[in-house]
């Protein structure tokens, strides 16, 4: 969804800074009137993969602690790869440089008031904000109980016991932040990566799919679905084929 | 300024699945119609081909087909002396934008209402006596009977070409269908879909302990199927992307695969996208409506003079625009009086999940509404004289996909993150599942819709605000269905099994469904209804509006098809009463 060509239907969805930026007059397009059903070829919006090279928002220092807290989260052992392998910090970091990062498609408009839980999210920090606050948080914890080692540093039981209290929403973060929020945004973020398609840049040879035994992308299950208690027998397929992109 | 279009017969809000059936019907009767959509176009072929619409996070997760609440949200709070604060972002419900609306991401699950669902406060009243009735509890009679309804149900199913087994064929009961539905005139246009091994044994496990289950009637077609319209729809192939994702296959009944390639090629229709409704505007009587003003991508605003207006937005948009516009008395919740957002309800979903060791379930061998279900704790089809609470819901096992950003069950208790985790969550996806009760949720006086003093959308208005928690009755109703749930569950022998009973207060950060009701509800009288039961406006007689905005209250199943079937009636109507007689079709 990231650094996707602007198309036709961008503009003519678009607002009007974009349209002002491309200088491209939009009407709203009719349709109907006798033409039959429009067809434009490349009318639609394929997935770009995304390049695994280098860091669009996070710098090295971010990156690095995003890798050891995915693969914290998601430990290297005989059931798949780890977190950082599968690439889930170039996923994250993917994501946040789209429009996910900037909260561009939510309802971004004050007055920001602390609501209750049950009224969902509230604050005005987009990802971006979360993440860059939570890993510095992260790291000027680690340095203060850890003889001042950076996150990246430490054991994976001391990491482990630094996310506990951030999961706990025990770390200490700037008002209008919460700990909790920032951990739960991460780890939703790092299991996007993992079990995503590995178009955007985790999953890396669909390792989390094999694991689970999770067919992926194939598109006709007729001849299966009445094979009842029978392990499905075919490998996974991601939107590109089978083999990583 | 705003530029002012030559007139049309017709003008439609919404291009959906009641636009695009009202556009059919009254195209077909020779009239100039247009379709207004805020969204843009879709079409299977250029949106969500095969190739890239197995896409969880961009379709599931990020929501792509979703409105995006940047253009428009809804505040909200439990109760009037709450401040209502903006939803950010769309997790308990998912409304639709674009053309074919919400019903493009819907899972096709394709439900009759039971006949007493119609008739609710009279039916449960005369059984029950008024007193039975929670004092603050609101429900009301449609004004309309099953009986009428049932031709334009099978019109909407045979539009679809559903897949289901009849359970009441003009009365007689039919082995292996719903003995509880209320009489159908003819079968379903196509054979149930086939099942998986999960939803076989729930049907086991229901025979076993006195139940009686079905497969749920699907609009993911068990085999090829033409409609009356000429359009003509593919087998489903259980890919697993169904509800959420628009289908690549043309399997899944939607306007785009049952409708639009007819509407398209009428010289009489014509759609507008990426076009905004702002306002229905009235003359001077204040009776009757003029035309919409609309503003359309680039920023230009229109006034699109018309005969007759078809408000067919998202039923939370229906209202916002009678009350945007002006048309019907606004609901007093204090007062009980008025009716523009009275009855907005929801829908009591909860869980079971079972966890087994030594079985093997494929859950992503998958279509959005097969299932084995039972009715019997539905509506009024057991006796609630002892039970201390009214209502009911269906209940069974849907396998409607296992994608694994959001579906990954595990043990309670389990960690999150972890090497623990992680072996559990190998250990359960393929040998665990999930089970589901589908709960009515009726109307109370202080649950309700108006127009926020605060938030506005991008066009400065007022965002709608939802006054809304669910009350003991209806968490008493759920709590219920979800132990005879679980009873039926532990007959399967699975290793652990865990109950997920909804609970109060209702949450708008925990997805639920897409079910949202009432607003501008329908019924007999114009003092508490605010359409007439051919979804005219009591206030403006050549307003219809159309969707579960016109629900008193919801029953326990899917809206789609009582929704489909309400387009289709109220453009007969149109067809054979009013445009003989342009006028209130039922005097106030």
């Amino acid at each position: 969804m990231t650094s996707l060509p602007l198309t036709r239907r961008h503009l003519l969805a678009g607002t009007s800074s974009v349209l002002a930026l491309f200088s491209v007059t939009a009407h709203a397009r009719t349709y109907g009137a006798g033409t039959g059903l429009p067809w434009e070829p490349n009318g639609g919006e394929p997935p770009l993969p995304i390049n695994p090279q280098g860091w669009l928002l996070f710098t090295p220092a971010e990156a690095r602690m995003v890798e050891g807290i995915a693969d914290r989260m998601i430990p290297a052992d005989t059931l798949s790869i780890g977190g950082k392998e599968a690439g889930c910090a170039v996923f994250v970091d993917r994501q946040l440089a789209g429009w996910f990062g900037q909260s561009t498609r939510l309802y971004m408009r004050p007055p920001f008031m602390n609501g209750l839980p049950t009224q969902g999210l509230q604050s005005p920090n987009n990802p971006i904000l979360q993440y860059r606050t939570g890993l510095a948080a992260l790291e000027a914890i680690a340095k203060k109980q850890f003889s001042n080692r950076s996150f990246t540093d430490l054991k994976p039981d001391e990491q482990d016991s630094l996310l506990k209290d951030m999961e706990a929403g025990k770390l200490e973060v700037p008002d209008g932040y919460s700990s909790k929020a920032i951990f739960d945004l991460m780890l939703q973020n790092i299991m996007e990566g993992f079990f995503a398609d590995p178009i955007y840049g985790g999953n890396k040879d669909l390792a989390s799919w094999k694991m689970l035994g999770f067919a992926g992308t194939r598109y006709d299950h007729r001849d299966f679905v009445d094979k009842h208690n029978q392990k499905y027998p075919l490998p996974p397929v991601s939107i590109a084929g089978r083999a990583r992109i | 300024m705003v530029r002012k279009l030559p007139s049309k017969d017709v003008v439609i809000i919404g291009l959906c699945w009641t636009g695009a059936i009202l556009a059919h019907e009254l195209t077909d009767e020779g009239l100039d119609v247009v379709a207004i959509e805020r969204g843009p176009w879709r079409d299977t072929a250029s949106d969500f081909p095969p190739s890239y619409a197995p896409d969880e996070l961009r379709y599931a997760i990020r929501g792509e087909l979703f409105l995006q609440p940047k253009q428009e949200t809804f505040t909200f709070r439990h109760k009037p002396n709450e401040m209502a604060l903006p939803i950010r972002q769309f997790v308990s419900f998912l409304p639709g934008t674009g053309v074919g609306g919400a019903g493009v991401h819907w899972n096709g699950q394709t439900w009759r209402f039971l006949p007493t669902d119609f008739n609710l406060k009279t039916h449960l009243t005369s059984r029950y006596g008024k007193d039975f009735l929670p004092a603050d509890m609101s429900i009301q009679d449609w004004g309309i009977t099953y009986d009428e309804l049932e031709p334009y149900y099978d019109k909407f199913e045979y539009l679809c070409g559903t897949s289901g087994k009849a359970g009441n064929l003009n009365g007689v009961i039919q082995e292996g269908g719903n003995p509880f539905e209320g009489p159908r005139k003819r079968a379903y246009p196509t054979p149930p879909q086939r099942q998986p091994y999960g939803p076989t044994l729930f049907a086991k496990a229901a025979i076993e302990t006195g139940h009686r289950p079905f497969p749920q009637p699907s609009s993911n077609l068990s085999q090829g199927y033409t409609n009356p319209l000429g359009v003509t729809l593919g087998e489903c192939t259980f890919c697993g992307f169904c509800e959420r994702f628009g289908c690549g296959n043309y399997s899944k009944a939607s306007v785009q695969t049952t409708i639009l390639p007819v509407l398209v090629r009428k010289s009489n229709f014509e759609a507008r996208t990426n076009s905004e409704v702002l306002k229905i505007e009235k003359d001077s009587t204040g009776k009757k409506a003029t035309g919409v003003t609309y503003i359309d991508a680039s920023g230009e605003t229109f006034f699109q003079p018309a005969d007759l207006v078809i408000v067919c937005a998202f039923m939370l948009d229906n209202a916002r625009l009678m009350l945007l516009s002006g048309i019907g008395k606004p609901y007093d919740p204090v007062s009980g009086e008025g009716v523009i957002g009275k009855n907005y309800s929801y829908q009591l979903t909860s869980g079971v999940t079972a966890f087994f060791d030594d079985k093997i379930f494929n859950p992503f061998i998958a279509s959005g509404a097969i299932g084995m279900m039972i009715d019997d704790y539905n509506g009024d089809n057991f006796d609630h004289g002892p039970m201390g609470f009214v209502g009911g819901g269906y209940m069974g096992m849907g396998q409607t996909g296992a994608r694994p950003i959001q579906t990954r069950p595990v043990p309670p208790g389990t960690p999150r993150w972890g090497s623990e985790w992680k072996a559990a969550t190998a250990q359960h996806y393929n040998s665990t599942i999930s089970f589901s009760t589908h709960g009515s949720n009726y109307s109370y006086r202080d649950a309700y819709l108006d127009l926020d003093p605060t938030y506005k959308d991008t066009h400065g208005r007022p965002l709608m605000r939802i006054t809304y928690d669910f009350h003991d009755n209806d968490l008493k109703m759920s709590g219920f269905l979800t132990d005879q749930l679980a009873s039926i569950v532990n007959a399967m022998g699975a290793k652990q099994v865990v109950k997920s009973p909804r609970k109060g207060p209702y949450d708008t950060s925990i997805y639920q469904t897409t079910h949202v009701c009432g607003g501008v509800i329908m019924g007999e009288d114009s003092a508490t209804s605010a359409v007439n039961k051919y979804l005219q406006s009591w206030d403006a007689s050549n307003v219809f509006v159309i969707g579960a905005s016109a629900f008193p209250q919801n029953a326990g199943y899917n809206p789609t098809n009582t929704v489909g079937a309400l387009a289709f009636w109220a453009a007969d109507a149109i067809r054979t009463q009013y445009l003989k007689n342009p006028g209130p079709l039922v005097q106030s």
